[in-house]
């Protein structure tokens, strides 16, 4: 009796331990749970992107659908003034001057900026690491959080009168909307640049520097070259930024929608465009519907920005491999 | 005329104080930034009394406030416009509720030399006929034009007024009263206009064939720039809505805050203009 009892306890035991150990236990529902939550929010996030670009793709292209506006005149045109018809009877919506003026501004943005920002991203990494983050990275912090509509307030107190004072004319124009967003691309750059220079193995600056390279020859032969890839994407995600950015832009350019001629006299860009006009057109009208072509223009540079990054990224580090094999 | 006659009507109907009171009752006002502070202003005190209603302003522009009103997400569609003037609106869907009337009038920055512009001056100014300054009896000095975002209410209500249906000159644009006050007062040889309510002493508003932009010359039609500004409603509003806005309508608006504001009084106002700009003795 004593046997069998002992033997069903050991069974009843066996059979806990078996369950235990065939059921999930209480670590693996929180696994579930938490992949779960990812899981859902993954989703969410795609279902978000995929609606903007349905949204916007679909609003985008009901001007050359709906409106049937020519798609080469829309690219082309230097007539923007879509609530009003051309002499054949064609709305007029030329976005040319817009397309114009925003590169201009995005590339000169971020020709001035990157000689100041790989000054600092040098400085901060390689010139005075201590001092260089203890003074400057904070600095470069706050440029961040500055709101845009205080840099556009600035620039229309303070840069624009100065141009004016200085060259003539209003003021308005894309050098007030460079300076501006210079400002506003720089610490993109710097720190990013900063990251890419931090990522150069210390063994290549030791080796410079044992050859007996100066410090300039290391950082300008060895550091600069190894951080190339790295520091052209820096770039390239400024130029994004600048290429997107809005309020204080709009502040500042002049809002004009003429071709732009030159530095100083008022333009106008692709995102100025939308925030000034938006809140004027009814959804569904042509007047809308160009707006939310512009926006499509807008979407795609930004894509073209991110390949771009990418295939400068693959491109660095088949170059790094290459390297390592030597 | 149908809207004319129904904006009217709602000056006259009985307060209803039935329904409004019985649960919360939640009213959305939402477009021109230039009839926003009024409404805020005016629905803040309105709230005071009563505490069951809950009223939230909101900007946009007048093409957003008419837009979200048509498609009935939002309770009031806040316009300086008439809805017959927006293109993609069914004004005959919308009524109109007036509720106060800006002035508008050209400014000039000071140092252009000019005091009295001609109608016509103005409208070569605007097309691009003079170029400058000396060319309208003032100094020697290039005439900068600053419009204002096309498809905004001031300027389709200058342009209606002062243009008589010529192509503006393309030029710089700006959406605000307030940049367009910053831009006139510091730079030399500009024009542009603005509501009188953001005339100051720094900027120049010069007569327009010798009358001056003061708000009796509005209210008589001698100064013919100036706007109705608009609250619709989809249909007929309910009984909450219409109670605020015969509140809008009420001489403690009208009388006190209307006129703090910069705005002129509706009840004031000797004449009516319908949406085609035609103007009439009330």
């Amino acid at each position: 009796m004593e046997g069998i009892k002992s033997e069903t306890e050991d069974k009843l035991k066996m059979d806990g331990i078996k369950k235990e150990l065939r059921n999930p236990s209480k670590a693996t529902h929180q696994d579930y749970f938490g992949k779960a939550i990812s899981y859902i929010c993954i989703t969410l996030v795609g279902c978000l992107v995929l609606s903007i670009l349905y949204f916007i793709t679909t609003r985008g292209v009901a001007t050359f659908t709906e409106n049937h506006v020519n798609l080469w005149a829309f690219l082309s045109g230097t007539n923007w003034n879509p609530g009003m018809l051309d002499s054949h009877g064609q709305p007029e919506v030329g976005a040319l001057p817009m397309i114009v003026t925003s590169f201009c501004v995005t590339v000169l943005a971020a020709l001035v900026a990157t000689p100041f920002a790989l000054g600092v991203a040098l400085f901060m990494t390689e010139i005075s690491p201590q001092k260089g983050t203890r003074f400057l990275q904070p600095v470069i912090e706050l440029l961040v959080g500055i709101p845009s509509v205080v840099y556009g307030f600035i620039g229309l107190s303070v840069i624009v009168p100065l141009i004016r004072h200085a060259f003539g004319g209003t003021g308005f124009g894309i050098l007030a909307g460079t300076i501006v967003l210079f400002v506003m691309v720089l610490p993109t750059i710097t720190s990013l640049s900063i990251d890419s220079i931090r990522s150069v193995p210390m063994y290549y600056r030791s080796a410079s520097l044992a050859l007996g390279a100066t410090r300039w020859q290391t950082i300008h032969k060895v550091v600069l070259r190894a951080a190339t890839p790295g520091i052209l994407t820096a770039i390239i995600f400024g130029m994004a930024r600048a290429f997107g950015e809005a309020l204080a832009v709009q502040m500042v350019i002049g809002n004009a929608t003429l071709m732009p001629h030159g530095l100083l006299t008022p333009s106008s860009t692709l995102t100025s465009q939308l925030t000034t006009g938006i809140g004027n057109t009814t959804m569904g009208t042509l007047p809308n519907n160009a707006l939310w072509s512009l926006a499509l223009i807008l979407l795609l540079m930004s894509l073209v920005f991110n390949v771009l990054v990418r295939f400068i990224g693959k491109r660095g580090s088949m170059k790094n491999e290459f390297k390592s094999c030597k | 005329m149908g809207v004319l006659l129904a904006g009217c009507g709602s000056n006259s109907a009985s307060s209803s104080k039935k329904s409004s009171s019985s649960s919360n009752v939640k009213i959305t006002a939402v477009g021109s930034t230039a009839l926003q502070p009024l409404v805020e202003q005016a629905a803040s005190d309105y709230q005071k009394d009563n505490s069951k209603v809950n009223i939230s302003v909101q900007g946009g522009g007048s093409g957003t406030g008419l837009s979200q009103v048509q498609e009935g997400a939002v309770t009031i569609g806040n316009s300086d416009i008439f809805a017959e003037q927006q293109s993609g609106i069914k004004a005959n869907k919308l009524v109109d509720h007036k509720v106060a009337v800006v002035g508008m009038t050209p400014v000039v920055n000071k140092g252009v030399g000019v005091k009295n512009l001609t109608m016509a001056q103005l409208k070569g100014i605007f097309t691009g006929k003079y170029k400058n300054w000396k060319q309208v009896g003032g100094k020697d000095l290039k005439i900068n034009v600053v419009n204002r975002v096309s498809g905004s209410g001031t300027r389709a209500t200058f342009e209606g007024a002062v243009l008589e249906g010529a192509k503006a000159i393309k030029t710089q644009e700006q959406d605000s009263n307030g940049t367009v006050q910053k831009i006139v007062s510091t730079t030399p040889g500009t024009i542009s206009y603005l509501a009188f309510s953001y005339v100051n002493s720094k900027i120049e508003a010069p007569s327009v064939n010798n009358v001056k932009p003061t708000d009796q010359n509005v209210e008589n039609n001698k100064w013919k720039i100036w706007s109705y500004e608009h609250m619709y409603t989809k249909g007929q509003p309910n009984a909450a809505t219409k109670k605020f806005l015969n509140y809008m309508n009420s001489s403690k608006v009208q009388d006190s805050l209307v006129q703090k504001l910069g705005y002129i009084s509706i009840h004031d106002m000797k004449v009516q203009k319908n949406a085609s700009g035609a103007v009439t003795t009330k």
